[in-house]
């Protein structure tokens, strides 16, 4: 096992270099002029060369990238244009909300989804498989802000079952999980369909194999097969499904904290874009290369928890 | 099967769409989805009743009425005017940027396919890279580097897409590749560009067309995100995600104005869904026989 982890490891310091240098790379040859877009059509040319002094723009490209990379491998991201703050200090400040808020769409998509899906899957072409079909596809339809302003409509300004602003900064638990709740069942409601459309159709291939049949043959319990035998097997193209949307997941956080005006990194994100916070900006592109090689690395994990065979080959 | 088939095409390719929407009736309901909201965007100039622009201070965030059917937003611009001709842009942003997307990530796909080895080996390990970036973190950072305007946005919903079409076109390829009519063709001395051009992209054009139509509601998700926070093409041209933000602005006083433009975006989203998934139910031999 160690050495299955060590592999992976290897394996994703490259690609992590590879998007390190994406980044880089994006951010110089972009056409415009960076110090043009932050200062405005209006700066004298004076201005602009003192920021681009500042951005280090004005050194050879080759230089600017090994500050670079040496920057970011010594885990520093330079200072926000705007508050002058670190920031690494700025990002680990609301990271603990975006993770949480991941976490829990991510608990609620696994925990809601694969009953479903199997539901469906030994139900097929009954009703109730008929009406999961239905629900995962309207969830697929959904984009993440529209589910999270109509949330907000119906649940918080209709019913005033949850508050409108859920402010994550809540020392008191009880208050910090109801402010948690409609944010997360946004999260979750796409995570939900996706993974009970894979589960279904992993489920249904699974029931129809070999082993199964025998399972059944020697009488085990219809519970016993599909949740103990069946499920295993099943699961493998689950948990890809599950890393692959860790990413639409992130991406759908932004959306989601945007209109429910949580802190984190959505709102980073967008405050950012609209002060022209060009330092932020990059700084947020590398974290989020970070977040998505070290989710990459984690589903490349998982599989080999659950599927014995991947850690030979 | 093939008796059956080759029948349907010999009466026609209306009779042919017919009978294959009595049989996928899902997927014809949203063909005609698609088809629909596709026409009602393109005509928005004839059906559209009032200009999408004009203001009007007396009507400010009126509910629907009768001569303003969903009702106005907080300039008194009549709302049903304005989802009409925000399908225009949002549905010509997104279908560009898929067809660009599909274009190259294709050619992408079969060249990185057919040429094989090292070669091919660099240019998936890149594609796999840009896969990894999810496409509305990606569309957002391009577009926040660029600047909001329609080509900037087609060019970055663009980029999101070229990796999955490029995975989808070179699976096929080296199949393909490998065959004997391919080997003819280069023993006939045709060019790699031919063989690729006329003897591989046939063969691969039908799961590159099914993963566009679901790759378009992908696109037109990331449109739509991107307009909504503020980075789409600049009001007061309406788009769905701009009037989805004004809607949300004013969501205590004029609920209406953001539940009108999401019924539009998730009619289109099902409609796609639909013939997606109908479609690449039909393509995949595997599921054929379920």
């Amino acid at each position: 096992m160690i050495g299955f982890v060590l592999k992976r490891l290897l394996v994703a310091l490259p690609t992590l270099l590879a998007v390190l240098t994406i980044v880089f790379l994006f951010v110089r040859v972009v056409p415009g002029d960076p110090a043009l877009v932050i200062l405005g059509d209006s700066a004298t040319q004076e201005a602009l060369a003192a920021m681009r002094q500042q951005l280090g723009l004005d050194k050879p490209i080759l230089v600017q990238y090994a500050e670079f990379m040496a920057m970011v491998l010594t885990g520093d991201l330079g200072r926000s244009m705007l508050t002058s703050r670190p920031i690494v200090a700025e990002v680990l400040d609301v990271l603990p909300y975006t993770i949480e808020l991941t976490i829990a769409a991510l608990v609620i998509g696994v925990v809601f989804g694969i009953p479903l899906g199997i539901l469906s899957a030994r139900n097929r072409n009954g009703w109730a498989d008929y009406a999961t079909r239905l629900l995962s596809l309207i969830g697929l339809s959904f984009p993440a802000f529209v589910s999270a302003v109509l949330l907000l409509l119906v649940f918080a300004i209709q019913l005033r079952w949850f508050p409108v602003i859920s402010s994550a900064a809540l020392d008191d638990p009880s208050a910090r999980l109801r402010s948690l709740a409609l944010p997360s069942f946004n999260l979750g409601l796409i995570m939900v369909a996706y993974v009970t459309r894979v589960t279904r159709s992993s489920m249904l291939g699974v029931l129809s194999e070999d082993y199964i049949r025998t399972a059944r043959a020697k009488g085990v319990p219809a519970r016993l097969v599909v949740w103990r035998h069946a499920l295993r097997n099943a699961l493998i193209p689950v948990v890809t499904v599950v890393g692959l949307y860790l990413g639409v997941l992130i991406g759908n956080s932004v959306l989601t904290e945007i209109v429910f005006n949580r802190p984190g990194l959505g709102k980073l994100i967008v405050g950012a874009l609209n002060q022209r916070d060009y330092t932020m900006l990059q700084g947020l592109m590398v974290i989020y290369a970070f977040i998505i090689v070290l989710c990459n690395l984690m589903t490349d994990l998982t599989y080999g928890l659950i599927d014995p065979r991947v850690k030979r080959t | 099967m093939t008796a059956v088939v080759s029948d349907v095409v010999a009466a026609g390719p209306l009779t042919a769409l017919w009978i294959w929407s009595r049989r996928n009736k899902a997927a014809a309901l949203g063909g005609l989805l698609v088809v629909l909201v596709m026409l009602s965007a393109l005509l928005a100039p004839w059906l559209a009743p009032h200009d999408p622009l004009e203001q009007s201070v007396l009507n400010r965030l009126d509910p629907p009425s009768a001569e303003f059917l969903l009702g106005n937003d907080p300039y008194g611009r009549d709302i049903l005017s304005r989802i009409l001709w925000g399908g225009r842009v949002s549905l010509f942003v997104s279908t560009s940027a898929v067809l660009i997307a599909l274009v190259v990530g294709s050619a992408i796909g079969i060249l990185s396919g057919y040429v094989g080895g090292p070669f091919d080996r660099v240019v998936m390990a890149m594609m796999d890279v840009l896969l990894s970036f999810p496409s509305l973190i990606m569309g957002l950072l391009v577009v926040a580097m660029l600047g909001p305007s329609v080509g900037n946005l087609i060019f970055a919903i663009g980029l999101t897409a070229v990796a999955p079409f490029a995975r989808i076109a070179r699976a096929p390829t080296l199949v393909i590749k490998e065959r004997e009519f391919v080997e003819a063709g280069r023993a006939m001395g045709f060019s790699h560009l031919r063989i690729m051009g006329v003897h591989i992209l046939p063969n691969v054009a039908s799961e590159v067309l099914v993963m566009g139509s679901l790759w378009l509601a992908t696109a037109i998700r990331t449109e739509a995100s991107l307009s909504f926070i503020g980075l789409g093409v600049r009001p007061p041209t309406p788009t769905w995600g701009g009037m989805i933000r004004e809607g949300f602005e004013n969501i205590l006083d004029a609920p209406w104005l953001a539940v009108f433009p999401s019924i539009a975006i998730l009619l289109v989203m099902l409609g796609l869904n639909l013939l997606g998934d109908g479609l690449r139910d039909a393509t995949d031999p595997r599921l054929r026989h379920e």
